[in-house]
């Protein structure tokens, strides 16, 4: 297990670092000089040489992805070109507003979605079950940012029952900021974590154990619940783990849409002012958010499936 | 020739026997249909401005109402159809057919190519899709071409992963080893042999794609990193409803509704696909 953890964090750096290191490749591969699309036309020579020299843009590339690796690895990920604060300040401001919206969805939609999961198993082959099968399939089908909008339009605009803009002040401010974001982000899950959880469930009511759990005259509902649903959840952890990059791409267009603040809307800002060190810096920190979840899934999913270990 | 026509046959009954099967066809023929004939199909031309109709509701003359340009809604709803076919077809199959090569490669290729291939698809697959997309079309400029060519680069590593895991299942079966013995290359083997056994699944895969993809590119045309005004894309329908939202509704509804219809119809039409291509994967979802 431990080689298998050592394994799994070495291959996330590694993946991460040639992320990494494309993404700075990119950004110096543009045409045209960097400092100049910054500042604007307008700008001093006087100015554009001093940024210049800040980004180290006069010295060779090679030179200039060690040097951008020697300070990431000290935590500094450059200054913001406009307002001279920290990069890394900036972004660690944000993360904690997306990282809410992210929670807020899973944590709604898995709930719900594991009930109808586990209800249309234990009932199979009703009328429930394939009104759960219908409305899955039409709940995954339906984009994320689609939803923020209708809801934003019925719920927010037309029926006012809650705030269409920013995250609030104070703890249920912020939880009736939450629900439309969450609702429109999670609505999508919600079908998918109920088929899988359905599927799974299907396999385990199957198994011995739970046969004897019913031989020895247990209540239905307590041998679903506590000894089914145990086993039946575990994909679950997998499938958000690795859906942690799709979480992160929802929540960017939950985020303009209610205009909060977050991970988001700092990329799109940074892309529509050309704020390259934030840009950047905004970039790898969800890249990082996303290779840390899928390893973690990997690694929660092995410790609980032994076979998973030697399955690479 | 004539067998591959059957099987078409088998397989497009086998779809509309399923009720959603059935619907999925439907929408998705519509779809292509207006997609198709727009240019008949449209009351209106979708860029032309007209200031003295601008901001109208739904009536007989304009089905979805006008914008804020006084262009009508429904036109560019119809035409936008074009514009999501436009940017998904050749994106899906071409990750498709990339994704299916490189699989096809790494499975049977040397072990270090299988590995180097590997560590390239999930990289690739390390950046959350729209912060790839947002990075590349900040950096390019946003068009159309622009569009394809990120959707394809996001899309090519999960066609390459599921080609691998069918190629390396097949490489040790016993017609492939029978071809080897023989002296087939390399390229006979993985194009007259593992093709044909892999392109179903691709296939099923490619059906459930092209919603997602629809949908980034709606989205990004809603953030205007998409498709450049005045074309009329789903997304752009979005962004001048979303600007205009507590005016009108119908801009919202007329962009937003297009986009639920299609993923509907093409995940409808791909369940059902998969059913039929192959009843085993059921099972395993």
């Amino acid at each position: 297990m431990l080689i298998f953890t050592l394994k799994r964090f070495a291959l996330a750096a590694l993946i991460l670092f040639v992320a990494v290191t494309l993404m700075f490749l990119m950004i110096r591969a543009v045409p045209g000089d960097p400092v100049q699309i910054m500042l604007g036309p307008r700008a001093t020579p006087e100015l554009q040489a001093r940024l210049t020299a800040e980004l180290a843009l006069d010295q060779p590339i090679f030179r200039q992805l060690i040097i951008f690796y020697g300070n990431m690895l000290q935590g500094d990920l450059g200054t913001d070109v406009f307002s001279g604060r920290a990069v890394t300040q900036i972004v660690f401001q944000q993360l904690p507003f997306t990282l809410e919206l992210i929670f807020g969805s899973i944590i709604w939609s898995a709930g719900l979605g594991i009930f109808l999961g586990a209800y249309a198993a234990s009932y199979p082959n009703t009328l429930i079950d394939r009104m759960v099968a219908i409305a899955s399939v039409s709940f995954v089908a339906a984009p994320a940012f689609v939803v923020a909008l209708l809801s934003l339009l019925l719920f927010a605009v037309h029926l006012r029952w809650f705030p269409a803009i920013g995250a609030g002040n104070g703890f249920w401010d912020r939880m009736e900021h939450l629900v439309l974001p969450s609702f429109a982000i999670g609505l999508s899950w919600v079908g998918y974590i109920a088929r899988l959880v359905r599927a799974s469930m299907l396999e385990v009511l199957g198994e011995h154990h739970i046969r004897t759990a019913r031989a020895f005259g247990l209540a239905e509902r307590r041998v679903v619940l506590v000894y089914a649903l145990r086993i039946a959840i575990l994909p679950v952890v997998t499938v958000i783990g690795v859906g942690m990059g799709f979480l992160l791409s929802s929540a960017v267009f939950a985020e303009i849409v209610f205009a909060r603040p977050g991970l988001g809307k700092l990329v799109i800002d940074s892309i529509t002012t050309r704020n390259y060190p934030i840009f950047m810096g905004s970039v790898l920190v969800s890249t990082g958010l996303f290779v840390v979840s899928t390893a973690l899934a990997d690694l929660i999913n092995a410790w609980l499936d032994p076979r998973a270990r030697s399955a690479k | 020739m004539e067998k591959s026509q059957s099987e078409i046959r088998i397989i497009i009954v086998g779809i509309a026997k399923n009720p959603l099967g059935f619907m999925g066809l439907v929408i998705v023929g519509a779809i292509v249909f207006s997609a198709i004939f727009a240019a008949w199909i449209v009351p209106y031309d979708p860029i032309e401005m007209n200031i003295r109709d601008r901001m109208q509701g739904p009536s007989w003359s304009h089905l979805l109402g006008t914008d804020q340009l006084g262009r009508d809604t429904f036109s560019r709803v119809i035409t936008g159809g074009q514009v999501a076919l436009k940017v998904a077809l050749p994106a899906v199959f071409g990750a498709m057919a990339i994704g299916l090569t490189l699989g096809m490669v790494a499975g049977y290729g040397p072990k270090w190519l299988d590995n180097f291939l590997m560590l390239l698809f999930d990289t690739i697959r390390s950046f959350p899709t729209v912060m790839f997309a947002l990075a590349v079309v900040a950096l390019v400029g946003p068009s159309l071409q622009t569009v394809v060519l990120v959707v394809m680069a996001t899309s090519i590593p999960t066609y390459g992963r599921v080609a691998r895991t069918q190629t390396l299942t097949l490489r040790n079966s016993e017609f492939i080893l029978a071809e080897r013995s023989m002296g087939a290359s390399m390229a006979r083997i993985l194009g007259v042999h593992m093709l044909p056994n892999i392109i179903g699944v691709l296939a099923v895969l490619a059906a459930m794609d092209i919603p997602t993809v629809i949908a980034l590119e709606a989205g990004l045309s809603f953030l205007g990193l998409g498709v450049k005004p005045p074309t009329p894309s789903w997304g752009a329908l979005l962004k001048d409803g979303y600007a205009l939202v507590r005016q009108t509704p119908w801009l919202v509804i007329g962009g937003g509704l297009p986009i639920i219809v299609a993923t509907l119809g093409f995940t409808f039409l791909g369940e059902s696909l998969r059913d039929v291509v192959d009843p085993k994967l059921r099972k395993n979802q």
